[in-house]
């Protein structure tokens, strides 16, 4: 499986389906999840079919629609466009592990207090999404809305436009945007 | 998707010498446009070669002399968040902003942006249909086919696509350099020379070839620098590809243009500087409109509209000129 050269092969390429299986280990919502994938598997599938965490929602498949979002090491990305087998040692946080003894993260409680969705299919993406973009603003990020980026950004500045930009990659076919930038701007504010 | 094997390379070297040697290895870094494309199987890897974590690779590095030194493997928000290219080169900044979505900014490698394939719904289809650069040979289907989104300048008959990424815009109005490790040793490549026109041999986009590894993106000091700005247009808000772009960048004697840098984006095949109207701009009042429009057209001369883009050659002649008057604004 390893050799001495700086190229590691990290698959067996003599499975019997041709689809080189790989072993992985990261900390899954706080827990440590050992799991063997093959290559070609997506963060996305390894969490909802090897895991069984089915709260990221698999929708698009090609990182047009952000239901995917997941945290890896802190950050939102899209757990449809990256592969398992490149996530080892890494921290994953999904929909299932931001609640704290029981309790909602405050934006997850915001989101039901301002009736941020309708089906509900986009939900866990826009809330795992919201939860770092509202960090991303705290350290300084400017966005596409920020009018001077040269600049220093805070989270005073995140009007309702930065929050609609910054949450653009989160569609919602229902169509809740003003209950979601609701939600957000009011966990931004209390945060 | 097709499958493929996967090993990580934590060596540059190494990385160099595993991807020469083998003509069906890709790098991967962040994966998001390359995992589209074996999903969409217009590339078809048998091996990825994961190079994330090469050393020293994701360096943003604002040099003495008022340059830049960027990474391959930095990361597209991290580079947009810093203070120094934002303060230095304002037009890098809002370009990266304007790309994609914050997830896939957090994902998405510099060196990789450069790198990604035309957004040509013809060459993405899943379902094969006849693209050149697809499949050398089959033909162009957007050349007589829908062809709004696709190029006024540098096309051929083998592909009308489009480059697609807003940042190249930025880095070619800057004059950026692509620093390149390959089988014989390191070189440095203007950014004017990086993207290839189509030609006959539209299946490649760039002048690298097997074994060549983008470690950084360099990014010289300039008088325009700081006053630059990149203005993008599209058929919705956020979250979508440039319909037409540019990249402007000034350097003034008060209200009168010094000197300044013009490149366009989704009109042509790889970034499209302004030469003719860069030359015909200079001593020029930010304040006299009419004449800035009418060094802007000198450009336009040569532009061979489609027959569903002719709109590109009016709306990007007004984009050049918005993006000149408000990065004249910082001068």
């Amino acid at each position: 499986m390893s050799n001495t050269t700086a190229t590691r092969e990290i698959h067996d390429v003599s499975t019997e389906q041709g689809a080189a299986r790989v072993r992985v280990s990261m900390t899954v919502n706080g827990r440590v999840r050992g799991l063997t994938v093959e290559s070609r598997t997506t963060l996305v599938d390894a969490l909802r079919e090897d895991l069984g965490l089915t709260g990221t929602k698999k929708a698009c498949d090609r990182g047009e629609c952000g239901a995917c979002t997941v945290h890896v090491d802190g950050r939102r990305v899209l757990s449809c466009m990256t592969l398992a087998a490149m996530q080892d040692g890494k921290r994953i946080t999904t929909i299932e592990g931001l609640e704290r003894g029981g309790n909602l993260h405050p934006v997850q409680a915001l989101f039901i207090e301002h009736d941020g969705f309708q089906c509900g299919f986009c939900t866990s993406g826009q809330i795992m999404s919201a939860v770092a973009m509202i960090e991303e603003a705290k350290v300084g990020w400017p966005s596409a809305a920020t009018a001077d980026v040269s600049r220093p950004f805070t989270v005073a500045d995140l009007s309702a436009a930065e929050i609609r930009e910054r949450m653009s990659g989160n569609l919602c076919r229902c169509a809740c945007y003003p209950n979601i930038v609701d939600a957000v701007a009011e966990a931004a504010g209390r945060s | 998707m097709h499958p493929f094997a996967l090993a990580t390379v934590d060596d540059t070297a190494e990385a160099v010498a595993a991807h020469a040697r083998d003509p069906q290895a890709a790098f991967i870094a962040g994966g998001t446009d390359l995992l589209g494309l074996v999903k969409d199987r217009a590339a078809l890897p048998h091996r990825l070669l994961d190079i994330n974590k090469l050393p020293g690779m994701a360096r943003i590095e604002a040099l003495p002399d008022g340059g830049l030194r960027v990474g391959a493997l930095a990361r597209m928000s991290d580079v947009a968040a810093d203070p120094e290219v934002r303060r230095r080169f304002p037009a890098i900044a809002e370009a990266l902003l304007f790309s994609a979505s914050g997830q896939l900014r957090n994902m998405a490698s510099m060196g990789g942006n450069i790198m990604q394939r035309t957004r040509c719904a013809y060459f993405r289809d899943e379902d094969d249909l006849p693209c050149n650069k697809r499949r050398p040979g089959s033909g162009c289907s957007a050349l007589h086919g829908l062809n709004r989104n696709h190029a006024i300048f540098g096309w051929s008959d083998a592909c009308v696509g489009t480059n697609s990424s807003d940042l190249a815009v930025a880095l070619a109005a800057l004059d950026a350099r692509v620093v390149v490790r390959g089988p014989a040793g390191e070189r440095t490549i203007p950014f004017a020379d990086f993207h290839r026109l189509p030609g006959d041999t539209p299946e490649r986009d760039n002048v690298l070839g097997r074994g060549d590894l983008i470690v950084s993106i360099e990014v010289p000091a300039c008088a325009e620098g700081r006053a630059s700005h990149y203005l993008k247009l599209r058929d919705r808000q956020s979250y979508e590809f440039a319909l037409v772009s540019a990249a402007a960048a000034v350097a003034t004697d008060g209200r009168r243009i010094r000197s300044v840098r013009l490149a366009l984006g989704g009109v042509a095949p790889k970034p499209w500087r302004l030469q003719a109207a860069e030359m015909a701009l200079r001593e020029v009042s930010l304040d006299d409109s009419h004449c800035l429009e009418g060094a802007i057209a000198t450009s336009f001369a040569d532009a061979r509209p489609l027959a569903h883009n002719a709109f590109k050659v009016e709306l990007a002649q007004r984009v050049a000129l918005r993006a000149l008057q408000t990065a004249g604004a910082r001068a």
